[in-house]
């Protein structure tokens, strides 16, 4: 971090005039109010973040602003010197508001050129001019100091240069402001500096850039002004200078951080896990690291680091080429997740909506599809059984259900991950692994989550706890492991180090 | 060039096959390797070129269509009572006639798909029941062979005597066919609105973002497929000289089989028209070959179910998919 | 009162809403139509009739549950069928015994089995899509089929066999007790077994339930096994009612088959719908064919009002998804 504390924040804007004036922004989805009674201003020239927990309405702002959503009757866009009720996507990128998404919204099969210079296919039919994309792809690219062959479809590259082709075509063209939609996920930090100084480029050449992101360090760096948002609705704006992330994190959470350390040695007990010298090429490397009985290992990194390809091989799910790992003593060789579970892992994925969970189907259903062949009555699915076990659990872990019909994705974020949760304690596991567990949990419900990690270590099981917010491992686990770039950089006992030591650390 | 083979790996391979295949039935059959033969071949395929390139739309854009073979005869079938109401008509009137009912055709599986958001496959099926059902309810199976002398009479566009006594011709179907073709590559390849269809295959929810406009490609699409299917109507009509209302009946999956061998996916956003075209000429050549080599033709339809079935299966499959563990290299996403 | 009403809803489920009305629906229009509607003799042509399109939408069902479809049904259960006559036809012909039966039919059961096998492989581990597999195998199936007959009739089997295909036990038709039986076995299937519950899983979202340590590619080869074991018996009985076998038999049954599932309220993505909501409409569907047959239409005809009722039926549903929805809003 060479620019480090000498460099002062992104240049103050331009003027006080704000270039993009938001009010009075409420939007609703199905019953649930994403956004209520939002105000949000942008500057000209400025660097500007959006902060907030996931659920608490950035990313739906952003869609507000850049039309795919219509707000409510009410609502009023001040614009460049124009008015309107709301957006459409024509008219935002016509008019200088340029998105780069956090799904990326690119287009695989087709070529980086067509990508980057994706605005020259749209508007009133007409020929195409490819040597003109050409062109700008490859100017927009050198910007970034990058080459890539624009003729190549983007299938063809890894996930770290698509955001960079998604940034590239966000810089196309006449932007008067960009929005980034947490841009420097899957970037390595020397990518990630090179971000930061294209984002410092365009406030001087006054081009605002809202910046939403979850690291904390990044904004305050960068920023010149923070927005924070919590449950829909506006907390407040504040300049950056001054402001320490512990202060962000509070607003943004709406509590104060007064969480203890829980770690407690666990030395005398058996080992669980057991891992050796495991690596997968491209991914991590020479990990090895042992969990024992009733501890929780938390493991913490900049995306990108190889926590969750690590995970995946504990499971089954990915094999390693070299190195070994043993559970309970037996070297474990899964040849699919079938074997880890039987062999005692249990995974819960970070990705809750799409692979954690099966969102239509009930929750009943969700919670016994791992353990079916506990609720066999010859042979034969039981339905009886299977209504105890639902009912066990639910009460076990405190879920707030309506029926277990019901379908899961009826419940709030922290009630559904609790079902997960419970899904893979009924497989009577030696080893949970937990990658991100409170993503798109709302706040309040975190403190349940991690009072039932803490439950469960009590009763003896090894858990491993992933997570990009280092306090989480901090406070929840005995031991916290730092992964960069797929080696365990850092092994940290809360109890002898500061939290803020290994925050420098991971975000260096 | 290296990156040229990587990007249309399919048509090259393609090409490869038809050669290969081409080598072997020369020396098979003595019939084949004749400059007679293969131009009495493209004026066969025209009609499933024509087809064709309508259907790679579609497919590019991400949906399905069975119903357009019969949607063709329900146009042949209206075109030729139309010529007859305005007195016999000319080449001009009657691709005005057949491509408009081809449109109209097509516009209203795009209505189905777009406005009652039914899937393409299923809405499809069901148009193809309609159309067809309607079609022989109507005409009571009953062919039309009067139809108008400026349609029926053969047009040879060029011909020449070869020294062996047969003769090569071109004829009129294959002009409308690369007329077809390229106004189709050039709609795909040149223009802004092919593109957004490409997008739009690709991911729906990104063209969403830009503004495309979704009703707009469904529209287009399955318009430009009706569209293909009337003008390959009439062509077709011309070319046997009467109209028979089940003539295409089963034709669509030939033509999807074609257009798929040729690198279109189901899931949208890829394919070209030469691999189109080349798909085509694949199953022609191989049809005509098994012909000439005195197959049954009884055989032909299950060979080409099976040279379909293992070109899925390729296609699709990378060799380390195939083993017990598909380990993620690179990129989770 | 709303207590007997819930129970009885939760038993019929969400479901039977559909084909409920609709056979409330074709009893008033065709009851009207025609005099002979509501009579015997309707019913038992109904009976009869029914069993070859019930097995054949059975075996539509299961891959449609999964997010897929099977559109070489109708050839594999033909292609069945021509492995039952090849036996027959070559170990005796008219004067073959029972046991021969016995053994062709099981030939014929392998078949369908095996056709099911090669596109569940392909679908599970190539991830290609449903439609095209399936629509490959029904082009080889039907050019295997027509190459082997020449397109021709094969007939000439043992007298036993029409009593099979026309014969009733207790008055209930021979055809309609092996229905039946099948319709409980895909009952217990869907709703007892693992399989059936991963069938749904699948359906809704086949990642995730391979994360939760199903075995995915087992059970989608399973389904489409199993969709080919029931078009076999679907081609044994088209068999037995026809006394002969013809390539092409039954083609016209695809469209009603996806018909009959989407009106008995099977979801066309997969992971919902049931076994005895798809067998009302089927009932449904077939008295109407009868109702239709009864008042003089054309069989051609016939043919475009199913297209159309495929239409009515979905846009149905979406009127229903709209209203739903809007309820739900209204509601929070």
């Amino acid at each position: 971090m060479g620019h480090g504390s000498m460099h002062q924040s992104a240049s103050a804007a331009r003027t006080d005039q704000p270039l993009l004036s938001l009010r009075n922004i409420n939007m609703t989805f199905g019953g649930v109010k994403a956004l209520k009674n939002v105000t949000f201003e942008v500057r000209p020239g400025e660097v500007h973040c959006l902060a907030g927990e996931n659920g608490s309405g950035k990313s739906t702002l952003i869609k507000v602003i850049t039309g795919v959503y219509r707000p409510a009757e009410g609502a009023i866009i001040e614009y460049d010197g124009d008015v309107y009720p709301h957006m459409s996507p024509v008219t935002a990128q016509e008019r200088g508001i340029q998105v780069i998404w956090q799904d990326l919204a690119l287009f695989p099969e087709m070529s980086v050129a067509e990508n980057i210079a994706f605005h020259e296919v749209l508007g009133r039919p007409r020929l195409v001019d490819y040597s003109r994309m050409r062109q700008i792809a490859i100017e927009a690219l050198s910007r970034l100091g990058i080459t890539l062959d624009v003729d190549l479809p983007l299938k063809e590259y890894a996930i770290a240069q698509r955001q960079i082709v998604a940034i590239a075509r966000a810089l196309v063209g006449e932007a008067k402001v960009v929005f980034m939609d947490e841009p420097t996920a899957s970037l390595t930090q020397s990518e990630t500096d090179y971000l930061l100084e294209i984002v410092r480029g365009l406030s001087a050449s006054g081009v605002a850039v809202v910046f939403v992101s979850h690291r904390l360090a990044e904004v305050l760096e960068i920023s010149s002004r923070i927005t924070v948002l919590r449950d829909g609705a506006l907390v407040g704006v504040y300049p950056a200078d001054g402001m320490t992330q512990s202060k962000i994190t509070e607003l943004m959470t709406g509590k104060t951080f007064d969480q203890h350390v829980r770690a407690r040695a666990k030395d005398d007990q058996p080992v669980v896990l057991d891992v050796r010298g495991l690596g997968s090429p491209g991914q991590f490397e020479d990990v090895s690291l042992t969990v024992r009985r009733g501890e929780t290992v938390g493991i913490t990194g900049l995306l990108g680091a190889g926590r969750t390809e690590l995970a995946l091989a504990l499971f089954g799910m990915l094999k390693p080429t070299s190195g070994t790992f043993s559970i309970d003593g037996r070297e474990a060789r899964f040849a699919s997740n079938r074997d880890a579970i039987k062999a005692g892992v249990a995974y819960l994925s970070e990705d809750r909506l799409s692979l954690g969970l099966i969102q239509p189907q009930s929750i009943a259903d969700n919670l016994v599809i791992a353990s079916l062949h506990k609720i066999l009555s010859g042979g034969l699915l039981a339905d009886d059984r299977k209504r105890s076990l639902v009912a066990r659990w639910i009460a076990d872990l405190g879920v707030k259900i309506g029926h277990q019909a019901d379908a899961i994705s009826t419940l709030s974020g922290g009630n559904q991950q609790r079902v997960a949760i419970a899904k893979w304690l009924a497989t009577d596991p030696k080893l949970l692994i937990l990658d991100s567990p409170t993503v798109g949990v709302d706040v309040g419900a975190r403190a349940g989550i991690f009072d039932i990690v803490a439950k469960l270590a009590e009763s003896g099981l090894a858990i491993i706890l992933i997570s990009d917010e280092v306090p989480e491992v901090y406070f929840n686990a005995d031991r916290v492991l730092h992964m960069a770039q797929g080696r365990i950089v850092g092994i940290y006992d809360p109890h002898q180090t500061r939290l803020e030591e290994i925050e420098a650390a991971v975000y260096a | 060039m290296h990156s040229l083979i990587r990007t249309h790996a399919t048509e090259f391979s393609l090409l490869g096959v038809i050669v290969v295949i081409s080598a072997v039935l020369s020396f098979a059959t003595a019939n084949f390797l004749s400059l007679g033969n293969a131009f009495d071949l493209l004026n066969i395929s025209s009609v499933n070129i024509i087809f064709a390139v309508g259907l790679l739309v579609v497919l590019i854009a991400g949906g399905i269509d069975i119903s357009f073979a019969v949607a063709a005869s329900v146009v042949q079938y209206g075109t030729a009572i139309a010529l007859g109401w305005i007195g016999g008509g000319g080449w001009l009137s009657g691709f005005v006639i057949a491509a408009s009912l081809g449109v109209l055709l097509g516009c209203v599986n795009a209505l189905l798909i777009h406005r009652f958001r039914i899937i393409s496959i299923v809405a499809t099926i069901a148009t193809f029941n309609i159309y067809f059902g309607l079609l022989m309810f109507f005409t009571r199976g009953v062919s039309i062979y009067d139809l108008p002398d400026w349609l029926t009479d053969r047009v040879i566009l060029f011909e020449r005597e070869m020294p062996d006594g047969t003769w090569i011709e071109i004829t009129l179907p294959v002009l409308v066919m690369i007329i077809c073709v390229v106004a189709t590559w050039t709609l795909i390849t040149r223009t802004t609105i092919g593109r957004q269809l490409f997008a739009f295959g690709d991911n729906p929810e990104g063209a969403r973002r830009f503004g495309i406009n979704i009703g707009a490609m469904q529209f287009i699409a399955f318009g430009w497929l009706g569209l293909m299917a009337g003008i390959g109507g009439l062509v077709q009509a011309h070319y046997a000289q009467e109209v028979v209302p089940n003539a295409l009946y089963g034709r669509e999956l030939d033509v999807l089989a074609a257009v798929v061998l040729g690198g279109a996916r189901l899931g949208g956003g890829k394919g070209t028209v030469l691999g189109c075209v080349l798909g085509v000429l694949l199953i022609s050549i191989t049809q005509n070959g098994l012909n000439l080599m005195g197959v049954s033709p009884f055989a032909f339809k299950m060979i080409i179910g099976a040279i379909i079935l293992i070109a899925i299966t390729l296609s699709n499959t990378r060799l380390e998919r195939l083993l017990p563990f598909a380990g993620w290299k690179g990129t989770r996403r | 009162m709303t207590a007997v009403f819930e129970r009885i809803k939760a038993t019929l489920g969400p479901e039977m809403a559909g084909p409920g009305l609709a056979f409330v629906a074709v009893f008033v229009v065709f009851g009207f139509a025609s005099p002979q509607f509501l009579s015997s003799a309707t019913f038992g042509s109904v009976a009869f009739q029914l069993p070859e399109l019930g097995l054949l939408t059975l075996a539509m069902l299961l891959p449609i549950l999964t997010g897929g479809l099977n559109l070489a049904i109708t050839f594999t259960a033909n292609l069945a069928g021509l492995t039952l006559a090849w036996v027959l036809k070559a170990n005796g012909g008219v004067d073959a015994g029972f046991g021969i039966f016995l053994v062709g039919s099981l030939l014929a059961v392998m078949v369908g089995a095996a056709s099911g096998v090669v596109m569940g492989l392909v679908i599970a581990f190539t991830r290609a899509h449903p439609i095209l597999v399936s629509l490959s195998m029904m082009i080889f199936l039907r050019g295997l089929g027509e190459f082997l007959t020449r397109g021709g009739d094969i007939s000439g089997f043992p007298s036993f066999v029409g009593v099979i295909g026309h014969g009733s036990v207790a008055g209930i038709p021979v055809p309609l007790i092996v229905f039946i039986v099948c319709v409980l076995a895909w009952h217990l299937l869907l709703g007892r077994t693992k399989l059936g519950f991963n069938t749904y899983m699948i359906g809704s979202n086949l990642e995730a339930t391979r994360y939760s340590g199903i075995n995915t590619r087992k059970a989608i080869v399973l389904v489409y096994t199993l969709s080919g074991i029931m078009c076999a018996i679907a081609g044994i009985i088209m068999l037995a009612r026809f006394n002969s076998v013809r390539v092409g038999h039954g083609e016209s049954y695809l469209l009603i088959t996806v018909l009959a599932c989407f009106l008995g309220g099977v979801n066309p993505f997969g992971g919902f719908g049931r076994v005895i909501p798809v067998f009302v409409a089927l009932v449904v569907l077939q008295l109407l064919s009868s109702g239709l047959n009864l008042i003089g239409a054309n069989q051609h005809l016939a043919t475009a009002v199913w297209g159309i009722l495929l239409v009515g039926v979905m846009i149905l549903r979406w009127v229903a998804s709209k209203i739903k929805f809007s309820i739900v809003r209204r509601g929070s």
